[in-house]
Formats: structure tokens, C-alpha cells, sequence
């Protein structure tokens, strides 16, 4: 009995050594390893420079004042930190990207209407759906924010260099 | 065998007759065919019965929308289990994890439905409770003293001025140690008068009418001409305590008590009645703190009937009347004798006269009895038998349950005369027309809920849920529609049209409104206090991770109470909270809600927990750990969330 079970897993190894020979570009499984450390290759979304694409939703215009508006800004940090915190953190990548210089890679409208209407902006936007990927296909949650709150948020990213 | 084959041969005879063969030649299908992404026209709030719960459908469809937890601990969102829900079921017996509900009745204005409330009493430990129809969720709970068998409730007058409780079992008041058979004379049945806060909602025992000893076994108020009245049906004015199937059944009439409210409350406000002790819970549940307070009342106001002239008179009403109803002129009080052969009919204006020229022809403890022919409005003559409830359909019909003979037969108030029957399928107990309890009846579809229900579905085993029949009332005749299955033993249901509900119905509970003392409002307030051997966690939920996730510190011996905030500000995403081997139900917890489980670790380990309710695409992923070290370790306290995250 001993015996024949060797053997069986004799055969079963062969195979896969067989099956594996052909594909020798295939990477190591990480099942039960450390996640190791990915190498992107192509430039990721959330790297991507896109200042025309304006997205999908109900903002088609925001015009940004020469200066901050502090009192805005201020207000949008505090409705940041309550309603956003929970996925992302102002300078680093958490389960979202961070929004500090965010204002040099997309225009106000599109990052207005990503907060706005996250639904259809994953679905439409080419942009927001390559992000989706890159983010683990964790979808932005809408948090019923007002345009008003979101245009506060927004003003209070460009105090974030 | 001969008598095997007819048996069964009849039996399929019956289910022909059940209109299966009309179906497609008059379009029924058509008439409760609600198209995917369509809405039904009206909601329906049907009593759970022993689930102590509510059931919302939809009409015509039949469809069940939502189980509202109100008398029972409610293990699908852990009503009843969290450490918020759990005053909601305090009771001067203490923690009552079960309840029998009966009777909704959805609060009004002007004699309308207004959307506002939906009320139900619990028949088994006295209490009526109120449930809100913006959050669908039971809001307050207030038990009665004094009472046993809350039956005759929970029934409201025709601007919700008090939603009124009445007593099925008399009982000693206040309770004594003493003998059952010196029941007759000695006990007493408590009909209660709670005043319902008009902007609120809040419920209050204004007063309580301590009447003779008989069971009050249903009531509704009068409205229009005879608003200020209510009307008990009696039974057992025998005063039997032992065989009441035999005992209670001797006089040819029992009573419906009239009871002038008007007049009791203006007694009571300049000051009638009495004060007496008592001890009954009070439970208020609070939208923005998201928790119950349960207080104890200790005194309630009682009132002598022969203390106020004028108040109360008993109406002789054949063969222990069941169902006690008023139609929507407020004109005609109908009292189903259910032993009776005849559906008796009673006339306020004639009461009144009554009342007026002083004909009486006796007195019952005090209590003037009115003679049966001179408040008689007419007689229904026969339709059926075994009557139990009446409801209209505000064009001038009334439609009765029988529930011997399994029907509903529809007559005319006024001549008296049969017009149509209808069998149900079977044994019919209460029925529901939209607005039927009310000054205006919305009166398009009316439902039967039956108590048996035998060969009508796929069968289940021994126990079947009860079956409803949905008929459509708008022409002369009768039409059943459908059949649709209930949830519990749906006693009584009320039903109105949707539009007024469906915009109100709230959505999320916004977090900057969220004042519950254990909130972590956002990430910045999630963290983790010991305090002795309790160790309180602040934890947030949203798509798709906790926060905290890893939780370090906590030791056998503990009582760890996670209070888990939900983020999400989107309609319909609630998050669950579970952790394995947990003495207590999961959460469920909708967005802006904070809700709070407690766990008694009893074993060394790392414990998942995780989110039970499908939130996301990694709603997988939406898990955590929690390390339990010996009671006597010095692992300190620590929490985290993706502290390996570059």
C-alpha cells in the first residue's frame, strides 16, 4: 500500500514538472511565502498624467481661484478626515491612492467627480477603471458627500504638495 | 377504504373550486404581476403572531420585504442580542426574549393614515410597541400594568390621541396571592388609555378604566359622528376561571363595552382617579445614539367607571363577540357573535338615545346595561358561520371573515343583504382592506389571513407557514388573486397605499448625526481601552476592511465589547461583524450605525472575525484577528490595520 502510494506521487510530481517545463517565465507561486515585492513595469494609473480628462458625473467646470481659499480648505480637511480616512491617508498609498499632488496628474473636475459619483465613474472613465485594477478592484465608496463638500475637499488637496 | 377514496375525492373537488382554472381567462395574473425593478402600490404590515415580529409586503404582489424585530430577539441583525437593543426587551419580569405580536394599526390623522407609526401590541407579556415608518425599525416599547393577555389593542383613535390596550384575561388588581376560584367579583380587566406624543410619538399610560371581571377581547375607536367613544367586545362575562369553552358560552349575549374617553379624560385632567403603585418598563430607542434606555415606571392612574356618570355602558351583544368594529362613518359598531348565527349591527345614534331617554335594563357592577333592541341597528341574517372581524371598503359594503365555514362574504350596511361570498383556504381569521381601520378606506384589494393552511403549498413537513388570499374588491363581486405565504401567525395586518411611506423611507443614518458614545466617527478615533477586566473596541467598517484589524492584549477572563461604527454614508450597504465562537448573535450594522457585541473569551488563540454580510468584491478579504492570551499574561494592548502597507 506504502509502496504504491510513493509511486502515485512519483507520477504526480513528474507531471508537474512536466507541466511547468514548458512555462519557465511563469512566477513562483507565493502560496505560503512572504508577498514579495512588485516590479511594475508599464506605468500604473495612478502614476498616468491626464489634466483634460474631466470624468463622468455632475461637475463639467471648476475654476480655481490664484490662491487657496484657507477657510474652504479648512473645512474640506475636516470632512477628508471624516468621511475618507477610513481608505486613504493624505501622503501615502492605503487602500486608495493618497491625494497629495494629486492636482498635477488630474483636472478638479475629474477628482470632484470621483468623489461624487464613484458608481458610474468606475464603469465609464477608462482612467478611474484602471485604477480599480491597480487598487485591487477595491471600488471607491460613495459617501453621499455634497458638491459643496466635495469642492472643499478639493480645495484643501491643493494645500497638500 | 370506500370512505378513504370519497374523502379524497372531495378534497380535490375543493381544490378545483379554487379558481386555478380561471386564472388565465380573466387576466389574473396580470392583476398581481409587478414587472422586475417595478414597485408594488401598497405596503402591508402584517403581525408576526408567535414570531413576536413584523412582516412588510408589497400588494399586489405578495412579496415580503423586510422582518421588523419588535417582541423577539432577532438573531439577522442581532436585535435583541447587541448591547443597545437590549432594553428594548426589559420588562418588569426582566429580559423578555419573546413575544406574541397581534394587531398593527398604523398611526392617524383626521381619520387618515398618516405613514407615520405603525403600533402593535404583544398579547402574552402586556406591552405595545411603536414602530417608526422612516427607519422601519421599533422605536419604543411601553408594557402595561394591570393587564394580561393584551388582546383588545393596540387599536388608535382617529388623530393617534391615544393608541388604546386593552385586557383578554382578568386578573387581580394590583396582583395578590389568592384562591382562582374567587375569580367572580374579585378580578378586574384593565382597558388602557396611552396618549401618544403628537410630534414624537412618545407613549405614555394616561390613564387605565378598571372594569368588571370578563375578558375584553377586541375593540376599535369610534370615529367621525362617534369619535371620543371606544368599544370592547366581551366574552366570559361569566366570570368563569376554569373550562371557559363550556363555562364562558351560557349567556345568550355578552357585551360591547362603549366607553366615552372624551369624558374619562376630562375627569382625569382635573384631577380623577387615582394614582396606584405599579412597576412597568418603559423602552425608548434613540435614532441618533442608536441605543434603548429602559426606564420603570412605578405609579399609573386608574379610574373607577361608576366614578365617572356618563362613561361607560354595556351593549348585550349575542354569543361571545369576537371582532368589534366600526364603520367608516363612525355610525354602525359591528359585533361578531361568534357562536352566533347572526352578525349583529349596532347604531351609535341610537345608543346615544338611549343613553339620553335613561333606558336601561339592568346594571353591571355599576354599569348601566342598554337594552339589545333599542341600540340594534340591523341584523345580518345568517351569512356564514362563525364570525370573527369585519373590515370596509368606504363605498358603503362590509366584508366579514367566517371562520367555520371559510369565507369572507361581502353585505350591504344599511339593507342588511348578503351581496357576495368568497371561500378562503382556510379557516379565515382576520382580514385587511387598506385604510379599513380608519375614516377612509383605500379599498381596492383586500387580503385574508388564514389559519390553516393544509394543501394550498408544496408541503413542509408537519408545520406549515399560514397562507394569505389577496382578493380584488373593486367591482360587485369578489375576485381572488392570489395566495401568498406569511411568516409567524399573522393575526392582524394594516395596509396602505405606498406613496406616502416610500418617500419618507430613510436611507442611510448619517454619521455627523451619529452620537453614540462608542463611535469611532472616523479612523483617527478607532483604538482600543481597557478598563479592568473590560476592554472596549472602537472599530470602523467600510468596504472592505476593519479598522482595527489586529488586536492584541485582550486575556481570558475578559468582557470585550466591540463597538463596530459603519462608515458607509450609501444606501444599502450595511457591514456584519461575527467572531468565532462568540456567545451572541452576529451584528448588522447600516450605514452611520454604530452597534455593540460583547465577547467573553473562555480559550487561548488567535479568533478571526469577519464581516458576514456580503458587502463587496472583497468582501472576502473584509476579515481580522484578535489574540486571546492567558488570563494571567503581560501581552500589552495593541491594534493596528495594515501596518505592512508601504
Amino acid at each position: 500500500m506504502k509502496k504504491s502510494l510513493k509511486f502515485l506521487t512519483m507520477i504526480a510530481i513528474a507531471t508537474l514538472v512536466s507541466c511547468g517545463g514548458d512555462d519557465k517565465k511563469k512566477e513562483e507561486p507565493g502560496y505560503g511565502k512572504k508577498a514579495p515585492v512588485k516590479t511594475e513595469k508599464k506605468e500604473p494609473a495612478s502614476k498616468r498624467v491626464e489634466l483634460s480628462n474631466k470624468g463622468v458625473g455632475p461637475i463639467t467646470s471648476v475654476t480655481l481661484a490664484a490662491e487657496v481659499d484657507q477657510e474652504m480648505a479648512k473645512h474640506g480637511m475636516d470632512v477628508y478626515t471624516k468621511m475618507c480616512t477610513a481608505c486613504h491617508k493624505a501622503d501615502k498609498k492605503f487602500i486608495g491612492p493618497a491625494p497629495t499632488g494629486i492636482l498635477s496628474r488630474r483636472s478638479p473636475e475629474w477628482v470632484m467627480n470621483m468623489i461624487l459619483n464613484p458608481e458610474e465613474m468606475i464603469k465609464q472613465d477608462p482612467l478611474a477603471k484602471d485604477l480599480l485594477l491597480e487598487f485591487n478592484g477595491a471600488p471607491m465608496a460613495n459617501q453621499g458627500l455634497s458638491e459643496e463638500d466635495a469642492r472643499a475637499i478639493l480645495e484643501y488637496f491643493r494645500t497638500l504638495k | 377504504m370506500l370512505v378513504i377514496l370519497l374523502g379524497f375525492t372531495s378534497c380535490n373537488n375543493g381544490n378545483q373550486s379554487g379558481g386555478k382554472s380561471g386564472a388565465l381567462s380573466n387576466n389574473i395574473a396580470e392583476k398581481v404581476y409587478v414587472a422586475p425593478g417595478e414597485y408594488d402600490s401598497h405596503y402591508a404590515f402584517i403581525s408576526g403572531g408567535y414570531s413576536g415580529n413584523v412582516t412588510v409586503y408589497g400588494l399586489p404582489s405578495g412579496r415580503m420585504f423586510k422582518e421588523i424585530p419588535v417582541f423577539s430577539q432577532f438573531a439577522t441583525s442581532g436585535y435583541g442580542y447587541s448591547e443597545e437593543t437590549k432594553p428594548m426587551l426589559n420588562t418588569s419580569h426582566g429580559f423578555v426574549p419573546w413575544g406574541d405580536s397581534h394587531h398593527p394599526d398604523i398611526s392617524q390623522s383626521k381619520g387618515e393614515l398618516d405613514g407615520r407609526w405603525v403600533f402593535i401590541n404583544e398579547n402574552n407579556t402586556p406591552r405595545i410597541a411603536r414602530i417608526s415608518l422612516t427607519t422601519f425599525e421599533t422605536e419604543e416599547i411601553i408594557e402595561v400594568p394591570n393587564s394580561a393577555g393584551n388582546h383588545s389593542s393596540s387599536f388608535v383613535t382617529e388623530n393617534t390621541e391615544y393608541v388604546v390596550a386593552g385586557t383578554r384575561f382578568s386578573v387581580p388588581i394590583p396582583q395578590r396571592d389568592m384562591p382562582i376560584k374567587d375569580y367572580k367579583g374579585n378580578f378586574q380587566g384593565a382597558l388602557s388609555f396611552i396618549s401618544v406624543a403628537p410630534e414624537t410619538g412618545n407613549m405614555d399610560i394616561k390613564f387605565q378604566v378598571l372594569m368588571p371581571g370578563f375578558n375584553y377581547d377586541l375593540s376599535h375607536p369610534g370615529r367621525g359622528k362617534s369619535h371620543g367613544w371606544f368599544f370592547f367586545t366581551t366574552y366570559n362575562t361569566e366570570e368563569a376561571s376554569t373550562l371557559l369553552e363550556v363555562n364562558a358560552s351560557q349567556n345568550d349575549k355578552d357585551f360591547i363595552a362603549a366607553v366615552n374617553w372624551k369624558k374619562i379624560e376630562e375627569y382625569v385632567n382635573n384631577g380623577g382617579g387615582k394614582m396606584m403603585p405599579a412597576n412597568y418598563a418603559h423602552n425608548l430607542y434613540d435614532e441618533h445614539t442608536h441605543t434603548a434606555t429602559s426606564t420603570m415606571k412605578k405609579e399609573v392612574r386608574v379610574v373607577n367607571p361608576i366614578d365617572v356618570p356618563g362613561a361607560v355602558y354595556f351593549i348585550p351583544t349575542p354569543k361571545s363577540p369576537h371582532g368589534c368594529d366600526v364603520d367608516p362613518s363612525g355610525e354602525y359598531i359591528v359585533g361578531n357573535g361568534k357562536l352566533s348565527a347572526n352578525l349583529t349591527v349596532h347604531s351609535f345614534t341610537k345608543m346615544l338615545d338611549a343613553i339620553e331617554k335613561e333606558k336601561f335594563a339592568g346594571e353591571a357592577y355599576g354599569i348601566p346595561i342598554l337594552n339589545f333592541e333599542d341600540v340594534l341597528a340591523g341584523v345580518v341574517e345568517q351569512p356564514g358561520l362563525g364570525p370573527l372581524h369585519t373590515e370596509f371598503d368606504g363605498k358603503g359594503n362590509a366584508y366579514t371573515t367566517f371562520f367555520i365555514s371559510s369565507e369572507v362574504v361581502k353585505w350591504k350596511i344599511g339593507t342588511w343583504e348578503v351581496i357576495d361570498r368568497k371561500p378562503t383556504y382556510y379557516s379565515v381569521g382576520h382580514l385587511t382592506i387598506p385604510g379599513g381601520n380608519s375614516g377612509k378606506p383605500q379599498g381596492k384589494y383586500m387580503f385574508a389571513m388564514n389559519k390553516i393552511t393544509k394543501d394550498r403549498y408544496l408541503p413542509t413537513g408537519p408545520e406549515m407557514e399560514h397562507s394569505a388570499q389577496l382578493y380584488d374588491i373593486s367591482g360587485d363581486k369578489m375576485e381572488l388573486l392570489l395566495d401568498f405565504p406569511t411568516h409567524g401567525e399573522p393575526h392582524y395586518a394594516a395596509a396602505m397605499e405606498a406613496s406616502i411611506i416610500k418617500e419618507q423611507s430613510q436611507k442611510i443614518y448619517k454619521l455627523a448625526d451619529n452620537k453614540h458614545p462608542y463611535a469611532a466617527k472616523s479612523d483617527a478615533d478607532t483604538k482600543v481601552v481597557r478598563n479592568g477586566n473590560e476592554v472596549h473596541i472602537y472599530m470602523t467598517t467600510i468596504r472592505s476592511h476593519f479598522s482595527p484589524d489586529n488586536i492584541e492584549g485582550v486575556k481570558v477572563g475578559d468582557k470585550v465589547y466591540f463597538h463596530v461604527t459603519n462608515l458607509e454614508q450609501d444606501f444599502d450597504v450595511p457591514h456584519g461583524f461575527a467572531v468565532l465562537g462568540q456567545n451572541n448573535s452576529e451584528l448588522l450594522i447600516m450605514p452611520g450605525q454604530t452597534k455593540s457585541s460583547v465577547w467573553e473569551p473562555k480559550q487561548v488563540g488567535v479568533w478571526p472575525f469577519y464581516c458576514t454580510d456580503f458587502c463587496s468584491a472583497l468582501h472576502q478579504e473584509m476579515q481580522g484577528y484578535i489574540r486571546v492570551s492567558a488570563a494571567d499574561s503581560d501581552v500589552p494592548i495593541k491594534w493596528s490595520l495594515g501596518e505592512d502597507i508601504e
